[in-house]
Order: C-alpha cells, then structure tokens, then sequence
C-alpha cells in the first residue's frame, strides 16, 4: 500500500484567532492537520481512507471482520473467511461454474472434467454403468491444461548459472526478511501433473496435520498407509530434536509416494479412488487439492523461516488470477493481478435471469477484470457500514452475505434506509444458499433419543415429533432472521439434488397440506402425541412430574436471550419445561464430542453441493460421539444407512432422487432433527460493481468481478463533500466563552483595593 | 537512592512472577489447550490429529505444573508452566500461538499506540489542567457550578458512546475524517485527529473535576494568601504557586502512566482501526492467544513497575522534602 502523501490544500484553510502564543499553536496544529488531508482536497474527500485518487484505480476495496485469514497453506484452509484469498490465487482442478445454477463443475487447470474409469478386483475395466458391489477402483485420469505457469515468486527464482537464488539460505542471510517482498528476485516455471501429487501427498503429512486427511484417505488408495510411513519418516527426521521445535529438516515428499495418487505425465494426474464414490470430484474443487511446488515446500523448510512467519500459511504459491502482495496481519492484505495468469474467458451462459441483469455481457471477456484487490481490517459495523455508504468500500465483504442480508432487513423496516440505499444505488440480491441450521436431539439420550425398548423408541419418536410440531419455525423465520431464511422440510437445501420443492417435499408429519401449501399442524395435535408419548399436559404419566428438557446452548453464559426466551414459549406450549444449560463454543464442542448434550442447535455449510454431504449428517458411522464424525446427533437407523450407501454410490439422476426421498421420509418420521431453515445470503455491492452474483460456493468470485472507477470516483466526490460551517462556529463559539474569561482576568490583575488601575489611569 | 530503586526493582522481579502465576492461574482455569486449538484451527472437521500436532508444536502437550512422567528437575521443568514462564523473565516473548514473533509485533505496534496515547496524554492533561484553573479562577460563580455540572455529566458518559458519536458527527455527518483506518508519516495526523479529540474528551470531565479538587484545597492555604498579600496578580497565583504545589499528586498519576502509553487502548483502537498494542492485546483475548496474552500482561506489569519507581523518583525532584531515606 502506497502512503499518503502531505500536501497543501489552501481550498481547506480556515481563519483562526490569532490572540495568544496557546491559540497560535493551535492553529498551526489545526492547519498542520487539515494540510496533511490535503492530498484529499484536491484529487479525493478530505475523510478518504485511501491514497489521493485512489477511487480512479481499478483497485476493488473491502473489508475483512475480526481478524486476519488463520491459514492460507490450501491443505489446512478450511474456513469461509480464508476462501477470498486461497480460492483467487490457488487453482484446484475444478471449480464451479459463476452463474449457473444448480452449481456446476467447470475444469480450472484441468482440460475438462473428467469420469472415472471402473475396475474390478482383477484390475478388469468394467463399463461406466457397472454395479458398484463390482467396482473395485474409480481410476480418475485428469488431463492438466499445458502452459499454466505460476506465480512470480521468489521460490522459482533462479540465478544465471541455474541454481536458486534462494536455497539454500543460511537463517544470518535473511536476517532482515520478514515479507516476500524482501526477496528480490522472483522467477516462475510451468504447473505439471507433480504438483497435485506433492499437494495430495502433503495432506498426509503430520507436519501439515489437514483437516481433511482422515476423509480422504478413506477413498483414496494407499493414503492411510501413507500418512502412517509419513510419520515414522518424520519421527526419524526429528529424533535428535527437542520437541516443539520449529526448524526442521525438509520432509521431501518426492521421494515417498503411494499408488493412490501419481503422475502418469507432466500433464496426467492419476487417482485411485476406492470402489465408487461420484461425490470425489467435488473434492476436486476444493483447495485442498490445489497444486504445491515442491520448490515451494522447501523454500520454507530452511532454518529460520518459520519464526519470521515465512511459510505457505503466509505466503502461498499459486498459479490463479491474483497473487499475495501485501500482508499486514490484522491490518490489510492486498492481491494484486497475477501477471503470469493466463485470463480465463467471462461465461457466457448462466440462469435465465441473468442476462436481463447484465451478468453475460462480459461474454468471452478475459478475466480477471479488476487490477488490485485491498483488504482492510474493520473490527465494528461501524466504521464498515459507514465507509460502505461513503462509497470507500465496494463491498462490504467478499466472503460472507452477512451485510447484504442485513442491509435487507433494515431497508425492510425503515423507509429512509430504504431510500438511502436506492438513492447510493447499491444492489442487495440474496440467494438461498447449500447451507442450514438445525435442532437437533441426541440419539444417546434416554428420554428424546433413540430409547432402549420398542416401546420407549416409540414413545421417544413421538415426543420428538410433537415437539417439532409445537416449534414453530416460520415464527422463528419471522422474528430471528428477519424473513431472510427458508424454513426446511428436510435436510436438503435448494438447489441440490433431492430437494423436492413443492407438495412432494412437504414434511407431513409436522405439516398438513392445504391447498397445495404446507400448514402447521394445531398445537392440540402436537399435545395428542405428546401424551401418546407418556407425557399428557407436559407431566410424565407415570410419576407425575413434569417434563423437563435439557438445552445445550453455545450462546454463552446466562441462558437468557430473546432467543431462548421464545424456545422457552413453543416448549411451554406444550407444558414442557425447557432448561437452558449455557456454555461457551468451546464447552458446547466438548458436550457434543461426548454425546452428553440432550437438545443442541447448529448449523452445517455444504462443502459441496450433493445431498451426500448434508445426508452424511445422519450417517451411523458418522456419529460424533466416540468416533469424532459430523453426525452430532449420533443418529443411527440401519434402514437410513443401508439407503444412505446406496444412494452414495449412485450417480444423480432418477434413481438417486427417489433413494433421497426415501431417506428424507425416515428422516421425518424419526426426527432425529427439527429440520430448521437454509438461511439466505445476499450480497451487498455498490452500484459501480459489475457481474456481482451472491453465492457461497463459487469462491473465487473476484476473479469475475468489475467495477468501474469513474463512476465510483464521481459518486465518492458527490457523497463527501466536508461540512466546515460547524467547526468555524464552535471556533466562534470558544472564542465567545474565553474572551470574556481574558477579560474577567485581566480586569481582576488590574483591580486594587481602589478600583481599576487602568482605568484610574485614564481619570 | 541507587539501593532504594534496586529494591524495589527486586520488589517487582516478585510481583512479577506472582502476576505471571496469577495470569498463567487464571487463563487456563477457563481454558484447557484442547479448547486453544479448536479455536486456533477453526473450520469444520477438526481432526484429533490436527489438534494434537497443534498442542505438541507449541508445547501444550505437556502438564501444566507437575510433569509426573519426568524424573527430578524435569519434573518441574517439563512442564507448560515453567517452559513459558521463565523465558518471559527475560523478555524473551517467544512465538505466539499463530507461530509469530511476538517481540517483533510489539516493536512494530507499540508506535500506532505511542501515536495516539502521547498526544491524548499532553492534550488530556493540559487540557484538564487549564479547564479545572479556569474554574478555580471562577471558583463560587455560576461558571464554577456548570463547569463541574458539565464534568460530572462528562465522566458519566461510557467512552464508547464518545467514539460511536465522535464518529457520527464527525466522520457521518460532517465528513471531515475518516471513520477509522492508519498510516505512517503526517498522514497519521488525519487518522488520529478524531481518536485524540474523542479521547481528550472523553478523559476530561474526571480529570477536570479530579484536579479542580486539588487546586481548590491549595487555594484555600496561607502561602496563597500571602502571595496575594503581596499583590501578585491571581494569573501568578495560579499558574506559578497553587498549581507547582499541586504537582505532586498530579504526578503520582501522570508519571507512573507514562510507561503505559505503550500498552495502547484496547477499545480505541479497535473502533479506529489503530494497529497497535491495544487491538493487539484484545485480538488475542478473543482468539484465546495465551502467548500473546500473558507477554501483554507481563509487559503491562513490568511497565507499570517502572512508572511506579518513576512516580517516586519524580517526588524528589518535585518536592525537595521527599527523601528515600
């Protein structure tokens, strides 16, 4: 980020009373602070946050909440607010593609995106339509495009006689590095098919300890194996170092491969999926399998690297459209556009709505369209919202559809917000997006889980399914997420296959459907099986006392919240007690992971969009308690989970829908969960903001964005023009209290026993 | 004098360790290291392996008092406690959780914070100083009564409700400061206007009316009357009498604040998007950075040390009288 230059701005001068040495330095202090804004006055508003004329650059600015992103290495980044970065400058094979939706696969570095070829145990290819019983291996050959080249960056850089310029390094060498851009020298060399096996084979590492290794290495062939001979190889690296150390030797992952993942060519990658699993080339798409130049991994194993924060966590290595040029933790990090990034064309095709929003006129265009991309830290709402509306940022943020929603509600409830934002011209479009939020019961609990006996089991299902009855979560909708959610009938969202919209899709089991809509059934049907459950009026029939239910809330200390308070209100509806038992996240995680919480709220983001990955929710091996899965309810019904490995195995289509639907069905019947709602997410983007699509799951948005800085520019200059009037008439105003305060003083310095001096003078 | 200060430095060298158990007590009575690193990793999925690396790589693995598996010394030398103690007492920070150089971070920070802190500090107390002899000038008249009305209804207000409209005025509605943000050079100037402004006037109402109560206790003594017997004006009075013999407890606060001003604002900063110590300290608090926290507390106490024994050296150089013996 280039520093604000001082110049002067007579346009900004102001008159101040020149009356004594203490209102002398005033005002050249004042003068001294409104010249130092002046490069604003001239070419930018004086409260500009930026650099003089920056607003005319093709630079796109936004913000970033709380903190700076934890992990940029793509085999831990695993967090939303991490994808801006890693998504932009990484490319995994795949990705999806911008406007389409359902969400598509679209190849990035890959040629295209490609099936798997099947093989039985004998190695026999067997045809793409074989019984999964029959398939042994899903062999993925993937064709890499040639001419990829990655980033400049000192890991690549080479000195005349081909040697590196920078490995290896003694740690005195590079005392005073701290940022890449300490690193002179800079070179490139071309993305080959090794570069995925490196990335693929470091996330067994124990050094990188992924959070996606132990998914993986269930499909993919021989990793387990692998991540095991990896950590003995690494013990034996470490054996004569003190623990904790940071400094380690190189773990070259050349020399120790597995057969899962290989490189036929420069341009092939192979991988060996076991049996069949259509859900991996969704992985694909992830940056957890973006490529990693062994160069890359072993410029940062030398000495001394790591305590100055030089590492892929801090300085990724990537071949996409942006590249790491500034980062400033907590502060600002800057992208700027890769010049070694090959320019993928502009889609052209996407939903129908499209076009009439102008999002296909960029058609075959070459992207990216914008030049640089700031980050800055805003900790409050704010200073984030007003500089949004001062037109300093042209999103508020890239990653989250928070302040999009937000800016919804508030245009909903007052006219003038409304008004304002149409008259800034911003654009607030939402989405319902692949994610939700759930109630759910543990499946281990004696009174809302599974129970022991075929009695209890019924009596526990239905009082689960008189409880999901009596919460209403179109109320819930209403007050807590201001209408921007839709409430669900299963756990499917929108958008994915196996989500039945319409009269299909209807949860009869809470809903009664009338006139082709879904209605709540009465609270007095709810309190019917609420005694058919051995509880009439909310007291258990056998000893009388009243039912009380436990919930696990992460909301903090005090269990009172408005929330809560109104879970309170649809549990009493039924004379069900509901007790709170509050602790913070960490607690709340601890609970889950012991399967000691009775009733629990959470929520889940698709990490791509197949039913699979909200199906596996419920999934009995999945279970959370003990076995560490997602499936925190512990849920476990063998009919559920026979349906479920069958429907894992089947490509979409018919037959996957209808085995969907029957697991919804069960799904329902048990209530495992009170389905809950798929928030909305929205976008927030100003009107000089081109091409903008809120989405969740296509993260490298930026790349095709626009915006238009003489429209911005214009807008800024017509939103900021500074008001002095008030500062020149609190000036009069102080002069109007201290000059009669000089007087009163100097009138008493001259006052004697006798009156005034001077004026005794003047007799 | 030189016996007095090594003292009370040995004096602090004990505070120190009790501030550092106290910290080191109090962190991890609310936080077990399992719990750091599923914050410090995020996302979904956390693996036990990843949490487990997470621990070993920063020696959390380890007992936090008493290493039972180890055989004499080791037994306490092995331990969280004692690995991340001892080398604070020599200013070695260490990394922070995250894997920075805390050290670093705190030479690159603590000039954002020194940027807002020293001219809030001699704008705030001058400021202060020239308000409460303005109404001791004016003691008994109206003047007097709304002024302390005013500091009274001043000191009442929460310092975030100072920023929020500092803000609001003048980066909202008067659009003559950005709302929040920082660079170097004179540039900086334009960025802290609004957080010195906001802070002075923040401080003022109850320094103004702490101090007036000082002044007014020395106006009422008999060198003052004497001084006015002798027919010096009251601008003399006040400026070279009354306030010099006020000094000393205005030092006693001022002085042993000084070193302090390193430490940074937490709210200030944060609100203002300042990089300094203050934002740095609470990032690591929400983020549960127990390197970064207990390096902040202990440099806090270290500081606040050093102020106090400046405080005390500085009595003797205000006040004749004073003597360590």
């Amino acid at each position: 980020m280039q520093m604000l230059r001082g110049r002067a701005s007579p346009r900004y001068g102001v008159a101040i009373p020149v009356s004594s040495v203490l209102l002398k330095f005033a005002a050249l202090l004042s003068l001294g602070a409104l010249t130092a804004c002046g490069p604003q006055g001239l070419e930018s508003p004086i409260n500009s946050p930026y650099i003089a004329g920056a607003e005319n650059q093709n630079v796109l600015y936004t913000a970033f909440t709380q903190r700076s992103p934890k992990f940029l290495d793509p085999a831990k980044s695993y967090s939303t607010d991490e994808t801006p970065y890693t998504y932009n400058i990484y490319e995994p094979l795949y990705g999806y593609h911008y406007l389409k939706r359902p969400y598509a696969l679209t190849p990035r570095t890959a040629v295209a995106v490609s099936e798997p070829n099947f093989v039985d145990q004998a190695g026999n290819v067997l045809p793409s339509d074989a019984s999964a019983k029959d398939i042994a291996e899903s062999i993925y050959d993937i064709k890499l495009r040639s001419g990829i080249v990655y980033q400049p960056h000192p890991v690549f850089a080479r000195q005349p006689d081909g040697r590196f310029s920078y490995w290896p390094l003694e740690p005195q060498s590079f005392k005073d590095k701290f940022v890449m851009g300490d690193f002179q020298q800079t070179g490139t060399r071309e993305l080959t098919a090794f570069d995925y096996v490196y990335a693929l084979r470091r996330l067994a590492s124990p050094r990188v300890a992924s959070p996606i290794f132990s998914t993986l290495a269930e499909h993919v062939v021989g990793m387990q194996a692998y991540g095991k001979r990896l950590r003995e190889i690494d013990a034996a690296l470490r054996k004569d170092l003190p623990p904790g150390t940071r400094d380690l030797p190189w773990l070259d992952l050349r020399e120790a491969g597995f057969s899962g993942v290989e490189a036929l060519d420069e341009h092939t990658l192979r991988i060996r999926v076991k049996g069949l699993y259509p859900q991996f080339k969704y992985w694909l798409a992830m940056t957890f399998i973006a490529p990693i130049p062994w160069e890359a991994d072993r410029f940062y194993s030398q000495p001394g690297m790591a305590q100055r924060n030089l590492s892929l966590n801090y300085w990724p290595v990537g071949t996409g459209p942006y590249m790491l040029a500034e980062s400033l933790q907590n502060r600002r990090h800057v992208l700027v556009r890769n010049p070694n990034f090959r320019g993928e064309p502009y889609p052209c095709e996407g939903e129908p709505q499209d076009r009439a929003a102008g999002l296909l006129a960029d058609c075959g265009k070459r992207t990216p369209f914008i030049d640089k991309i700031v980050f800055n830290i805003e900790k409050e709402s704010i200073p984030l919202q007003g500089k949004f509306m001062q037109g300093y940022y042209d999103i508020p943020q890239v990653d989250r559809g928070d302040a999009g929603v937000a800016m919804l509600v508030a245009a909903g409830d007052s006219a003038a917000k409304a008004t304002l934002y149409a008259k800034h011209g911003i654009q607030l479009p939402t989405t319902v997006e692949a994610q939700m939020q759930y109630f759910g019961f543990n499946w281990k609990d004696p009174v809302v889980g599974m129970g022991e006996t075929p009695e209890q089991q019924v009596r526990n299902r239905k009082l689960r399914q008189a409880l999901s009855i009596a919460f209403n979560w179109e109320e819930y909708v209403a007050i807590f997420q201001n209408d921007q959610a839709q409430v669900a009938q299963g756990p499917i969202p929108p958008g994915i296959l196996g989500y039945q919209a319409g009269v299909e899709g209807i949860n009869r089991v809470v809903y009664d459907v009338k006139d082709g809509k879904p209605v709540r059934k009465s609270i007095e049907q709810a309190r019917a099986l609420l005694a058919e459950a051995g509880y009439p009026n909310g007291r258990d029939a056998r000893t009388g006392e009243p039912l009380v239910l436990h919930f696990d809330s992460a909301s903090g200390v005090g269990g009172s919240s408005p929330t809560l308070d109104w879970m309170r209100r649809q549990f009493a509806l039924l004379g069900v007690q509901f007790d709170v038992r509050a602790t913070d996240y960490n607690r709340f995680q601890e609970k889950m992971a012991r399967g000691v919480a009775q009733m629990y709220m959470w929520g889940w983001v698709a990490d791509y969009p197949d039913a699979e990955n909200f199906l596996f929710l419920l999934y009995g091996p999945n279970i959370k308690a003990g076995k560490g899965g997602e499936n925190a309810s512990n849920y476990m019904n063998p009919a559920y989970d026979a349906l479920f490995e069958k429907m894992r195995d089947l490509p979409d289509g018919v037959e996957k829908e209808q085995v969907i639907a029957q697991m919804i069905q069960i799904l329902q019947e048990d209530a495992p969960w009170m389905f809950g709602l798929f928030p909305k997410s929205g976008g927030a983007f100003q009107q000089w903001v081109g091409n903008a699509k809120p989405t969740q799951m296509v993260r490298n948005t930026l790349q095709y964005m626009k915006i238009d800085p003489v429209l911005r520019s214009k807008k800024i200059a017509e939103w900021n023009s500074p008001v002095w009037w008030p500062v020149v008439l609190f000036g009069l105003l102080l002069c109007g209290i201290v000059w009669p305060a000089w007087r009163a003083l100097r009138r008493q310095d001259r006052q004697t026993a006798f009156g005034d001096v001077a004026q005794e003078g003047v007799r | 004098m030189i016996g007095y200060i090594i003292r009370r430095l040995l004096y602090g060298v004990l505070i120190l360790i009790g501030v550092n158990l106290f910290t080191f007590v109090l962190f991890f009575a609310v936080n077990t290291p399992d719990d750091m690193a599923r914050l410090a990793i995020g996302g979904q999925r956390v693996s036990a392996d990843a949490v487990e690396k997470w621990k070993v790589e920063r020696g959390y693995d380890k007992p936090l008092f008493l290493n039972v598996k180890q055989e004499g010394i080791q037994k306490y030398t092995e331990t969280i406690f004692y690995q991340r103690s001892v080398p604070l007492l020599t200013f070695d920070f260490g990394a922070s959780d995250e894997g920075r150089d805390i050290g670093r971070e705190i030479k690159a920070r603590m000039w954002p914070s020194l940027a807002l802190a020293v001219p809030t500090f001699v704008l705030g107390l001058a400021l202060s100083i020239a308000f409460s002899l303005v109404l001791v000038f004016f003691r008994t008249t109206a003047l007097d009564f709304w002024g302390v009305v005013v500091c009274v209804v001043m000191l009442s207000i929460s310092s975030l409700f100072y920023i929020i409209a500092g803000q609001w005025l003048f980066s909202k509605i008067l659009r003559l400061v950005p709302y929040s943000g920082f660079a170097g050079g004179w540039d900086t100037l334009k960025f802290l206007a609004l957080p010195i402004i906001v802070a002075v006037i923040a401080g003022l109402g109850s320094e103004a009316r702490f101090l007036r109560s000082l002044f007014l206790e020395e106006v009422g003594k008999d060198y003052v009357r004497t001084a006015r017997a002798k027919g010096l004006s009251e601008r003399v009075v006040l400026f070279k009498h009354v306030l010099r013999n006020a000094l000393l407890p205005i030092l006693t606060g001022a002085v042993a604040s000084l070193p302090l001003l390193f430490m940074g604002s937490l709210i200030s900063e944060s609100f203002f998007g300042i990089p300094g110590l203050g934002s740095y300290t609470l990032d690591a608090l929400s983020g549960q950075d127990f390197s970064i926290v207990r390096a902040m507390v202990f440099l806090g106490s270290s500081l606040y040390i050093v102020g106090l024994i400046m405080a005390d050296i500085s009595y003797t150089l205000a006040d004749p009288r004073v003597r360590f013996e």
